[in-house]
């Protein structure tokens, strides 16, 4: 019963997303103030109505009601409650549900903070976002329905991937989501402000708190699946290169660069067009990874619902949707008039070419990812484009993109001197390639890339250092560190973080040791500085799993720095073996130790790595989180600022 | 056709197997330690074809442990790296390479980012130039027709 009032409940949310599609926009072309305050409730019902539908859905989900396919399909009676949970998301289905969830709580939100907007962007804002909900209604209802009964239950499920049964991949996907989700505010901001045919800096004040709520999601939701990669796929890769991976960073670099250009805009009222350009192609790169992961065109290791049908109707919103969009731009971007005026050398400059070095490199992700798609179709070759080509083909343009981020953070706007800000700069750039210098003595006939990433980890941690510094002008009071404007604070911090994460790669990329052997118990062996012995191996029963764990004793000049426990887990309902490697976190390396098959006489295959600088990769993505979150923080006395007077003010606006 | 019911084949074997055996093994491993590490490069840019973008150096495959054999029994015979990839391209085709040659029309995926990088860069400093007019005074100067105009107003104001 609660289960065909959930579907009902989709179904009207369907119908009001209908309505809001169109009742507000009519509203805004009359100026009817009655038909535009439609959107509002109609938003607000509309995520009622989906959050009842999604209810309904975990509801059968936490009961095992087997009566329903997905669960049935995903989920076993004896799996424990948090992956019950989390088996919502875990499919096809679910997963869609999860998104119009999402998509319609952002609807609300902006129903509900939009107070400040001028009414007709506002129903304008609403109605787009409606139309992208209406959308996803109907591939949900049409072709991917969750709620779904089976003639003949049966009496228990065929359990969720165990891959996925895991802390990290529960919260995966709701974090990508948010951030997917989050552009399409800003999709709707963009050709709500096409239809209305202005964009001035208010236009992009209220944007950018969205970009940045969306990216610091999106980096969020990548950071924990690259986390979950690394110690759940048993030799600690983090990053792949692969289509749905892709699928989810090229929407993340031009989400970076939209909040960067939306800045522009905000302060100088130019790179107006190009802004509105950006969040149509953040959000349309968003619809492009959810075709590559729902139809199956890519092969992926994500390989999710793979239907043709599924994949066509997906392929129908993505060029309604974009190529609408895109009309749109080509007939109304050239009513954009530009105001600011700068010079070659200036803060505006180089965020041109921060937007530049993203939008290229997505670019460069983009052409891979489609590159076997394309050979085979024209060219009738069928071909891999793999991690080589990424490493060697993307990383250039990060390498740059680190190399220019600390001058060009502190050029003045308008006008600069760029002299000034490398005198400035200098200790930064001393001590970066004083620590470069050490990395390269100390590392005897490796690669390069680590003594790069050192260099580049360091000056941007030292750039945004000098950056605070430098906002405390000569009186170098310190207590003024406290007061600067939360924006500059997460400038610093976002900036550091990616420093962090650069370095972070580039160290467990170089510098990594690895050994692989038959390891008998008792019999201690060394890999790199630490001592590893094998102290026995013994079988254990979880709760939908069995599994071999080893006891491991890993030390260091005689003395025992961890006791690690590796598992091989057996998952006999999904008939899935997975290992779960033991990893003794450190702040410099981690050490990693895989358990592998029996052999003879009481002897095990053991793989032991160190990764040195691990933890930095991911602990640098939080701190570009956090990053994002203290500048949201700041938006709050901007808004409030700009809603009591009319005009924007120009004083006290931090520049970031 | 063979070669697909092989890999069908294959795939199907890797479902039916109970516990498949970890990416390389001790086993397999080369006592030449030169040897070896030329393995484990050439491996990590092969890819294992029943796999969805898997090298096979971190494959857990059937296949993949054939692969990882064949290169090293082509090494130990005396290939040279690009002999005992060529000998896996002969076999198994391009798609067997992750990172992609760059012949045919595949020097447009390795060119497109520079050339787009390009285009982006005069593009941008086009448009930086049209932006920069008015930040320089000396810019905003009268033309030589202008400044006559200019000279006849006053010229009358003053008769």
């Amino acid at each position: 019963m609660i289960t065909e009032l959930g579907h009902f409940a989709l179904i009207l949310a369907f119908v009001v997303a209908c309505l809001q599609g169109i009742v507000p926009l009519v509203g805004a072309h009359f100026r009817w103030p009655g038909w535009m305050a439609v959107a509002e409730p109609a938003a607000t019902a509309q995520l009622l109505l989906t959050a009842f539908s999604f209810a309904a859905l975990t509801h059968a989900f936490v009961v095992s009601d087997f009566s329903l396919r997905i669960v049935v399909e995903n989920s076993h009676s004896a799996k424990p409650m948090i992956y019950k949970i989390s088996g919502v998301w875990g499919n096809h289905e679910g997963s869609m549900l999860l998104w119009v969830l999402i998509l319609a709580l952002f609807g609300a939100l902006a129903a509900w903070f939009g107070g400040n907007l001028p009414p007709t962007l506002r129903a304008r804002v609403l109605a787009v976002q409606a139309w992208v909900g209406a959308a996803f209604f109907a591939f949900i209802l049409y072709t991917s329905n969750p709620f779904i009964r089976l003639a003949t239950p049966p009496f228990d499920g065929q359990d969720l991937n165990p891959l996925l049964q895991d802390p990290g991949l529960a919260f995966h996907p709701p974090f990508l989501y948010l951030g997917y989700v989050g552009l399409s505010i800003c999709f709707s901001f963009a050709v709500a402000a096409l239809i209305e045919g202005r964009v001035d800096a208010a236009w992009g004040r209220w944007v950018r708190p969205w970009t940045l709520l969306s990216w610091v999601f999106l980096t969020i939701g990548i950071a924990l699946g690259s986390w979950w990669a690394y110690y759940e796929l048993g030799w600690g890769g983090f990053w792949f290169w692969d289509p749905v991976e892709n699928a989810s960073f090229m929407p993340w670099l031009l989400a970076a660069a939209l909040l960067h250009s939306a800045i522009v805009v905000e302060k100088r009222e130019a790179l107006k067009s190009w802004t509105i350009l950006l969040a149509i192609l953040a959000f349309g790169f968003s619809l492009i990874g959810t075709f590559i992961v729902r139809s199956g065109v890519l092969t992926s290791v994500h390989a999710f619902a793979t239907d043709p049908d599924r994949g066509v109707f997906i392929l129908g919103i993505l060029v309604f949707f974009t190529g609408g969009a895109l009309t749109l731009y080509a007939a109304r971007a050239g009513a954009m008039q530009a105001k600011g005026i700068f010079g070659v050398v200036s803060r505006e400059s180089a965020l041109v070419l921060n937007n530049i070095l993203l939008a290229v490199s997505c670019f460069v992700v983009f052409t891979g990812t489609l590159w076997p798609l394309v050979a085979e179709m024209l060219f009738d070759r069928k071909l891999s484009v793999g991690a080589p080509f990424f490493n060697m083909a993307f990383t250039p343009f990060m390498v740059v993109l680190g190399l220019v981020l600390p001058v060009g953070a502190m050029l003045g706007w308008k006008r600069a001197k760029p002299a000034r800000v490398l005198r400035q700069l200098a200790p930064a750039l001393g001590l970066a390639l004083a620590l470069m210098g050490l990395a390269w003595a100390m590392q005897t006939g490796r690669s390069l890339f680590g003594p790069i990433g050192v260099f580049l980890g360091t000056w941007l941690v030292a750039g945004a250092v000098t950056d605070l510094v430098a906002r405390l002008g000569q009186s170098r009071d310190w207590r003024r560190l406290r007061h600067l404007p939360r924006a500059d604070w997460g400038k610093a911090v976002a900036h550091s973080g990616l420093g962090i994460t650069m370095l972070g790669v580039a160290g467990l990329m170089a510098w990594e040791q690895e050994d692989i052997r038959v390891a008998r118990v008792n019999e201690p062996f060394t890999v790199g500085a630490y001592e590893i012995e094998l102290l026995g191996v013994s079988r254990i029963q979880g709760p939908n799993y069995f599994a071999d764990r080893g006891e491991v004793s890993v030390r260091r000049d005689g003395a025992e720095v961890a006791h690690v426990y590796p598992e091989k887990r057996n998952y006999p309902v999904a008939a899935m073996p997975t290992t779960e490697a033991a990893i003794d976190n450190g702040f410099l390396r981690d050490v990693y130790v895989v358990l592998g098959d029996a052999q003879a006489d009481r002897a095990w295959t053991m793989r032991v790595y160190v990764k040195p600088l691990a933890n930095w990769i991911w602990g640098g993505s939080l701190l570009m989180a956090l990053g994002g979150a203290l500048s949201l923080s700041d938006r709050r006395f901007r808004v409030a600022a700009g809603a009591r007077k009319t005009t924007p003010a120009p004083k006290g606006v931090p520049a970031e | 056709m063979i070669r697909a019911l092989i890999h069908a084949a294959l795939a199907l074997m890797l479902a039916l197997a109970p516990l498949p055996a970890l990416a390389v093994q001790p086993d397999e491993v080369l006592e030449d330690p030169v040897l070896e590490q030329r393995a484990r490069d050439l491996s990590q840019n092969l890819r294992c074809l029943v796999c969805q973008n898997e090298n096979i150096d971190d494959s857990d495959a059937a296949l993949a442990r054939d692969l990882r054999l064949l290169v090293r029994e082509r090494l130990v015979a005396g290939d040279s790296d690009a002999e005992a990839v060529a000998y896996l391209v002969d076999r198994y085709g391009e798609f067997v390479l992750l990172r992609p040659t760059t012949g045919g029309w595949n020097w447009l995926l390795w060119a497109a980012g520079p050339i787009l990088l390009l285009l982006a860069l005069a593009g941008a400093g086009v448009y930086l130039r049209g932006r920069s007019r008015g930040a320089n005074p000396e810019e905003q100067r009268l033309t030589p027709e202008e400044e006559a105009r200019l000279q006849r107003i006053l010229d009358e104001g003053r008769s």
